[in-house]
């Protein structure tokens, strides 16, 4: 999370304090990421160093110290809301790690293994769920964090759920070849 | 008190060599007000533990009780009735009848338990209202959306006097905000006092239930605990415990 860019996004909308800018950063994200005020001060010291944000009151310290977006601050902001963050490379996911090396080790039932992560998954996902219950509380900011959460954690369980059939037909049919050098070369060329 | 109990059930088709074991020992308790999920790959026996619980199909051994009543004791007229009266069934494909309204499809089953045609008819109107479909009372199944038309078939399960839900894959065929709606409805009948049972193998749908019981080759392999606060999400850093 940038909380960098969510400042000069919160800015965007018009000159504001210190104190407001972490009201606002809490409100927009679901109040999920709670932001401390030093951070906010830090964050805001460095934007103003950087250009990208301006105080009327420069020699002024504290909540009471407003600042305003800046044309260059505008313009990062647009760059970055339309740069898609780097998705290429895999990972090195540690759950990924964990259930690979569950295979090297005598006497794992991968299966098993697999279940365990899959448990404590559903279980993080039902406490994400708890909080979507009452609607009443669940405004838009809310509902875009949980949900986000929610798909993130239920692409870990079906990558398990994959992995296990995966094992199982395996266990079946054993591959002549591993798949594995051919994958390597792919992410070779990519990079 | 359990409303639905399932005590060491197990399911097998075919003879010796061709047998096959669909589910294996199976003990599982749901008691009013209570929404449990069973979670399982394709082939792990959650739609024949769901019909063996709605009583549609007899297993080979051990006993399943529907409020305390052992179904194996029951003659095939009191099972006819206590699937009419008691319990609602939600498919992924919804099961409407196509030449009948909404009203009619949700009012359906009390006409068919002896309710006049027009006490019938007001039942379905309050269950659909329930579920925002009043205005849709008069459509076809065809001229209804196809979350629409799963809401009219979650009517039809909680019309009444129905204690036991049970749904297989409720939402498979909605996309998510639809799918959100399905579950929503499910868990505020459960509120209001209906045991549910969804089996389904989409993680997002089975963390709406209280308790998450895991599937696998007809076993039951695990279940989550019941989780704690939400507010511990917001906890720095939740770990896993360690079991």
């Amino acid at each position: 999370m940038s909380v960098r860019h969510a400042l000069l996004a919160l800015l965007s909308e018009g000159p504001k304090y210190g104190l407001q800018l972490r009201q606002e950063f809490e409100s927009v994200t679901g109040e999920i990421w709670p932001l401390n005020i030093g951070q906010v001060y830090t964050t805001l010291q460095r934007l103003e160093r950087d250009g990208l944000i301006e105080s009327d009151q420069p020699e002024q310290e504290g909540p009471q110290k407003g600042f305003r977006i800046t044309e260059s601050g505008s313009e990062e902001l647009s760059a970055w809301l339309s740069t898609p963050p780097d998705m290429t490379s895999p990972p090195r996911d540690e759950l990924v790690i964990k259930v690979l090396s569950a295979l090297r080790v005598p006497g794992v039932n991968v299966h098993d293994l697999i279940q365990i992560h899959r448990r404590y998954l559903v279980e993080l996902m039902q406490q994400w769920t708890h909080l979507k219950e009452d609607e009443a509380d669940f405004d838009l900011q809310f509902a875009l964090v949980v949900d986000a959460e929610l798909f993130r954690l239920d692409a870990v369980v079906r990558w398990l759920d994959t992995a296990d059939g995966r094992f199982k037909r395996a266990a079946l049919e054993p591959p002549a070849q591993p798949a594995m050098p051919r994958l390597a070369r792919r992410l070779v060329v990519r990079r | 008190m359990s409303f639905l109990e399932l005590r060491q059930v197990s399911k097998s088709y075919g003879e010796e060599a061709t047998e096959v074991h669909a589910l294996c020992d199976i003990d599982l308790s749901v008691a009013l007000g209570s929404l449990v999920a069973v979670m399982g790959p394709s082939g792990s026996g959650k739609s024949t533990l769901l019909t063996i619980a709605g009583s549609l199909e007899e297993p080979t051994s051990g006993e399943v009780l529907i409020d305390g009543a052992p179904l194996q004791a029951m003659s095939r007229n009191d099972k006819a009735r206590l699937r009419r009266r008691t319990i609602g069934y939600v498919f992924q494909d919804f099961n409407l009848l196509a030449g009948l309204t909404a009203v009619e499809n949700v009012s359906l089953p009390l006409e068919l338990d002896g309710l006049s045609a027009r006490k019938a008819n007001t039942a379905g109107m309050t269950a659909l209202e329930k579920l925002g479909l009043a205005d849709r009372a008069t459509h076809y199944p065809d001229e209804l959306s196809g979350g629409e038309r799963q809401r009219v078939a979650i009517a039809r399960a909680i019309v009444g006097e129905r204690h036991l839900l049970l749904a297989d894959e409720p939402s498979g065929a909605l996309d998510s905000t639809n799918s959100e709606a399905v579950m929503r409805m499910i868990l505020s009948a459960c509120k209001e006092g209906i045991a549910a049972v969804v089996v389904t193998h989409d993680a997002q749908l089975a963390s709406w239930a209280d308790r998450v019981v895991f599937l696998r080759d007809g076993r039951v392999v695990d279940q989550t605990v019941p989780p704690p606060s939400p507010e511990s999400l917001l906890e720095p850093s939740p770990q896993p415990s360690k079991r």
